[in-house]
């Protein structure tokens, strides 16, 4: 199958385990998000992949190539780099053509490729600036722009927006997926973001703090269908609730008996579980009210931040959090008793 | 208070004392030897006060001419030598680990402790006849039989080199070691291999510092005056030996203060014009 494929992938440095078990097929012309907490292992997969390190054990494979032992200036991999490491004593034009001297491309061709892609990242005229004359977002084109000169078979960028204030990284997130897919390039991205994430990717690699990938998916499969309890926390916020399960798909949870659609592989009666029910999939009615997967409780707080409210339920000993747009506004308020209503379908059921 | 410049004497006393340190300990000598350098020798005494440029008119020989341009050429010579060698060697401490980065740099840093003397006769015992490493050469059959490298142009360069190596290193190493080590990383990324790695953008972006090294070894090497006349042959002193020879072996301190001031307008010229050509490279921010 083509595109890239990483093998039983582990990285160790010293004593130090950086990435530890990774199975992973990234399909060709994708975007893909490596996405997971500080010090995960997303830069040390991306560098394993970019060929900047050598993995302790495993193998890396482009369209089914063994390219593990290839060393870094034969791969052709395009890489921004989270501090850029835009060559200081070049200009912007010198910067961008460097792979293009280096490979001894003649000056005019040289001269017109930079234009190229200049106008590409929409930095017209701008090839006769110093790098230190330039601003963070426009940096960040430039370092993109280069990148872009050696027509990549892969494009790699290590949380290229982290240091870009709010308003610029969605600008540059919506404009690097349009560039990704006007030129169809296989990228992957890494970052510590999960709304950069889930707006920018066609899939998502998470990855959790055991250096190991929990999920990957596109972002819908993974916010609805999270593969346990960190990936369920770790994106977006989640209600998370331990119980036994019991035959006819049935969760009992602190003496409430809840009903699921679906049981993981490997569940039977008796066994632990978790269930991860997000906050908008939750209705809050006012007063107690007795039902199929009601629980009662009572208002501990209400958080109204404009666009959505948000609602804390204390349920005999835990919380459940819901959240509904400001129009459907529970009337409820501090103190109140009321009943968390939570659809069967929503119940997603974790096995830890 | 931010932009505007310091008022009153409160103020300016940080800067008053690196001032007045400088008077004392750089103008005022200066002052004195450029003075002197325009008096009158006293034959069998010192000097009278006088106001003659037969100094300057006396500096114009055969000798003095060759001398000059041999100190320069050696100096530089070895300046180029130091850096040719020494970048690589910093660029490689720098990539060792911590531990081994300090070792080296202590080793260093002890080799500045030797005083010239010991090692100009160190290097004239290791390149003679009777003691030198053409026996060890002589016993591996890679040579004939024995011979002396010293007194010679070569004993030469490797003792002013080995003085100037430990300086060219500890000057290289601050900025080496600030270079952001993605960079190389960025050159391989796109497509160049170790070695165009390191001159394209090791160098490359270090050429400030090279050309501050390269100025620095010349103005070191220019001044010793031991190693020359220990390691070379009389064509081979320098201006320095020629100056240290007339102030203090001929008493002659109006003609020795002379060439000193000439010879150092001339090396401050060389160093001017290098900095510009360094400068003229890079190119600059509009
Ligand atoms: N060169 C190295 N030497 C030793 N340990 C390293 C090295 N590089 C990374 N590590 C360790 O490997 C683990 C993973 O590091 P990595 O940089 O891949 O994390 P990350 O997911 O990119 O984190 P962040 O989001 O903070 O950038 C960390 O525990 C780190 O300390
Ligand atoms: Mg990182």
């Amino acid at each position: 199958m083509a595109g890239l494929d990483l093998k039983d992938i582990h990285k160790r440095f010293g004593s130090v385990v950086a990435v530890q078990n990774v199975d992973l097929h990234i399909p060709h012309g994708r975007f893909v998000c490596f996405l997971g907490p500080s010090g995960c292992g997303k830069t040390t997969l991306l560098r394993l992949i970019a060929g900047l390190e050598q993995p302790t054990a495993g193998r890396v494979l482009l369209e089914d190539q063994d390219i593990t032992d290839r060393p870094a200036h034969q791969r052709n991999f395009g890489m921004v780099f989270q501090s850029l490491a835009l060559f200081p004593h070049l200009t912007v034009g010198e910067n961008i053509a460097y792979s293009l001297r280096i490979r001894k491309k003649a000056a005019a061709d040289c001269r017109r490729h930079v234009d190229e892609l200049l106008e590409l990242v929409r930095l017209p005229g701008y090839a006769a600036r110093h790098i230190s004359q330039l601003s963070g977002g426009q940096r960040q084109r430039v370092a993109i722009a280069r990148a872009l000169a050696i027509e990549p078979r892969l494009f790699l960028l290590d949380e290229p927006l982290s240091a870009l204030d709010a308003k610029l990284r969605e600008d540059m997130q919506l404009e690097l997926r349009m560039l990704q897919q006007r030129l169809g390039i296989t990228t992957i991205l890494v970052t510590h973001d999960q709304r950069e994430a889930m707006t920018m990717s066609d899939l998502i690699v998470v990855m959790g703090t055991d250096n190991q990938v929990h999920q990957m998916g596109s972002p819908l499969e993974i916010y609805r269908h999270p593969a346990d309890t960190f990936v369920a926390d770790f994106i977006g916020t989640s209600n998370l609730l331990k119980g036994v399960c019991r035959s006819g798909r049935q969760v009992v949870i602190s003496g409430k008996t809840l009903s699921v659609e679906a049981l993981p592989a490997g569940v039977s009666a008796g066994s632990e579980v978790s269930i991860s029910v997000r906050p908008e999939d939750i209705n809050v009615l006012s007063g107690a009210h007795e039902g199929e997967n009601h629980l009662q409780g009572q208002v501990a707080f209400v958080r109204d931040t404009g666009s959505s409210v948000e609602i804390y339920l204390d349920c005999n000993g835990f919380q459940i959090i819901s959240q509904s747009t400001p129009k459907s506004r529970p009337a409820v308020r501090q103190g109140d008793a009321a009943t968390a209503v939570l659809p069967p379908s929503a119940c997603v059921v974790l096995s830890t | 208070m931010i932009g505007g410049p310091p008022k009153g004497l409160r103020a300016r006393l940080p800067i008053l004392y690196p001032a007045a340190m400088l008077v004392v300990f750089f103008v005022i000598p200066f002052g004195i030897m450029l003075a002197v350098s325009f008096f009158k020798r006293e034959p069998g005494g010192f000097y009278t006060t006088d106001f003659s440029i037969g100094n300057y008119a006396n500096l114009f020989t055969v000798l003095f001419g060759r001398v000059l341009v041999f100190s320069i050429l050696i100096s530089a010579f070895c300046a180029a030598l130091c850096v040719a060698v020494g970048f690589p060697f910093t660029y490689f401490i720098t990539r060792m680990r911590r531990k081994a980065q300090v070792v080296w740099l202590v080793v260093l840093v002890s080799v500045l402790s030797l005083s010239a003397v010991i090692v100009a006769f160190a290097w004239s015992i290791m390149l003679s006849q009777t003691a030198g490493v053409s026996n060890l050469l002589v016993w591996l059959g890679l040579m004939e039989k024995a011979v002396s490298w010293s007194p010679g142009f070569w004993a030469l360069t490797c003792g002013m080199c080995y003085i100037a190596f430990p300086y060219t290193v500890l000057v290289l190493y601050p900025p080496m070691s600030r270079l952001d080590p993605h960079l190389p990383e960025a050159a391989q990324t796109l497509g160049a291999s170790p070695v165009t790695t390191f001159f394209t953008v090791v160098v490359g972006s270090l050429r400030s510092s090279i050309v501050a090294t390269l100025i620095m070894v010349f103005a070191f090497t220019l001044g010793t005056y031991l190693i020359p006349q220990i390691l070379g042959r009389p064509q081979h002193w320098t201006l320095s030996v020629l100056i240290t020879d007339e102030a203090i072996y001929r008493s002659n301190l109006p003609f020795a203060s002379a060439m000193a001031v000439f010879f150092m307008v001339v090396s401050l010229a060389l160093v001017g014009l290098t900095m510009l050509a360094g400068k003229a490279k890079e190119p600059s921010p509009r």
